[in-house]
């Protein structure tokens, strides 16, 4: 299992969860986060107060996959998500130690696995 | 001059002024946070460039003699607008250019919700201070100015026509020429804060006693019915409109309860003065049927009248003003019967007005904004609009929290100057 950590911009939100949702990636986590990445600063201006912002608004999506569902995962963040231009975001892979999915008390790839997929039983699951 | 008719417009025209800062409200609650205050300032900046041209020219062009079809350039400047009442009126010509202006202002202001979320600041802000010049200020001509269509008898009490017909023409021909947003019909695009649509609709039916009940421009009996009138209406525009919203999804809804108090508002407008409180409750509720249709029926088309204005003030505005045909009553106040009262010439003197006032915003607004056009890019890029409206247009955003931002101290410095100051919550 790796959970799959995505900071992308805002904007394209929908985009990324439409991709996920093709792929029957159900199961995520979505906080809104500021973040800087090394695009270009905005200059912004209040009443005469000018500053430069530093930190731009981001979207960070955390998903618990299986190992054979990592690449298509990501690969779908990265086609969605990307504009070409700096601040496009990034996508972190990072090994996970035990799930647990609070309503069953199943653990591991059983709890990242959509209720009414049969992770044993489906062919196209099976590493 | 009569002094109580000079208080009650000095406060009309502020009532009436409230009604382009509510209608900022009621734009911005129905927008994405990222474009909230693009929104609101093209109501806000309405006050500033047609605030501006109504005076200098606008004026004029509306309310002098003129010929049947234009004013002309006699008031100039405010040329022989001053203290002394015009002949016939009881308060001072200035107070009369000031109250009108506040419609110029409102009726610019209207059209920006067909445009929003994408189109360019300044490009808008010289397309309505021009718009205000040549179409609302010749059909104001047309039918309070003693054009064509006042001697044709056609009724608008407080400006159904001249406010939103010509609002929502306008709004119909931007929203084609500037084009969808990027995201339209293919990402939901839904209201961030329908609490300030909920208090914007409240704010303007508030200001919306000095538009129609101002529009006696006297203390009198019709004062009295159109303040009545417009208290009445909408009530029952809401009401509709409620069991309306249940038919359809089973929920009322607050920004659909926002949307109808509006639809009523316009279509008591150009009847406020003419029609019994009865018929103007028949109004209210009549609007409400083919408004809400023509809101569920946009959003299946490629128009992106983005906060339907169309629906709105359009479908609204000719409801109100055919029904003005229909309903209007010598008894009530009305120059003239309408067809409930065997005259049906109205209803058709009422139809001229309203297919004149179309036909001539759509061609003209189109051609303005083709000049328009011609010096600048009406619309944003999609980056732009990705990024929102708020930061690419004005270089602020409605809600920041300002963690992160670092203090220019001075604007002269170089941009990379090393004279940074980290502001509290800066750190880095």
């Amino acid at each position: 299992m790796k959970l799959i950590v995505a900071v992308i911009r805002p904007e394209k939100l929908t985009e990324v969860l439409e991709a996920l949702y093709r792929l029957d990636v159900q199961g995520l986590t979505a906080s809104r986060v500021q973040g800087h990445g090394g695009e270009l600063e905005r200059v912004e201006t209040y009443r005469g107060t000018t500053v430069k912002m530093e930190l731009s608004e981001k979207v960070r999506l955390e998903i618990g996959v299986s190992d054979h569902f990592v690449e298509r995962t990501v690969r779908a963040i990265l086609d969605s998500a990307h504009t070409g231009e700096v601040g496009d975001g990034k996508v972190f892979v990072l090994p996970v130690e035990k799930v647990y999915r609070i309503r069953t008390g199943e653990e591991d790839r059983n709890a990242v696995t959509p209720v009414g997929v049969d992770s044993h039983r489906d062919p196209a699951l099976v590493q | 001059m009569n002094a109580a008719d000079t208080t009650w417009m000095l406060m009309a025209t502020a009532l009436v002024l409230l009604m382009t800062p509510a209608l900022a409200f009621f734009y911005g609650g129905l927008v994405r946070s990222k474009n909230a205050l693009n929104t609101m300032m093209m109501s806000f900046v309405a006050l500033g460039c047609v605030g501006v041209a109504w005076p200098l020219l606008g004026f004029s062009l509306a309310f002098g003699p003129g010929t049947p079809l234009l004013g002309d350039l006699s008031a100039v400047l405010l040329r022989g607008v001053g203290l002394d009442p015009a002949a016939g009126a009881t308060f001072p010509r200035l107070l009369f250019c000031s109250y009108q202006g506040t419609f110029a202002i409102i009726t610019a202001a209207l059209i920006s919700g067909a445009i929003v979320e994408r189109m360019r600041f300044l490009p808008y802000v010289a397309f309505i201070a021009i718009w205000s010049l040549a179409v609302y200020s010749t059909v104001a001509h047309w039918v309070w100015g003693g054009g064509w269509l006042a001697r044709l008898g056609a009724l608008d009490f407080a400006g159904g026509t001249v406010v939103h017909i010509t609002a929502a023409s306008a709004a119909l021909v931007a929203a084609l020429m500037i084009g969808p947003r990027k995201d339209f019909a293919r990402h939901a695009v839904l209201p961030h804060n329908v609490p300030f649509t909920l208090l914007g609709a409240g704010l303007l039916w508030f200001g919306w006693f000095g538009f129609n009940g101002g529009s006696a421009l006297a203390v009198n009996g019709a004062a009295v019915l159109a303040f009545c009138n417009t208290l009445m209406a909408p009530s029952v525009t809401l009401l509709v409109w409620v069991a309306l919203d249940l038919g359809r999804t089973g929920k009322v809804t607050a920004a659909g309860g926002a949307t109808a108090i509006v639809v009523g508002l316009v279509a008591i407008t150009p009847a406020a003065g003419y029609v019994s409180p009865l018929s103007a409750m028949a109004i209210g509720a009549l609007v409400a049927f083919p408004s809400h249709y023509a809101i569920s029926y946009r959003s299946r088309t490629r128009l992106d009248d983005s906060l339907d204005v169309v629906a709105a003030h359009g479908v609204g505005g000719v409801t109100g003003a055919l029904l003005t045909g229909v309903f209007a009553q010598k008894a009530w106040g009305a120059p003239v019967d309408g067809l409930l009262f065997g005259n049906a010439r109205l209803l058709l003197i009422q139809a001229i007005a309203v297919a004149a006032t179309i036909g001539f915003t759509v061609a003209a607004t189109g051609a303005l904004l083709k000049v328009v056009a011609l010096f600048a890019a009406l619309t944003s890029s999609p980056a732009e609009q990705g990024q929102g409206l708020d930061i690419s247009q004005h270089g602020e955003e409605a809600y920041t929290s300002g963690d992160g931002a670092l203090l220019l101290l001075s604007e002269t410095l170089p941009r990379k100057s090393a004279l940074l100051v980290p502001t509290e919550g800066g750190a880095r």
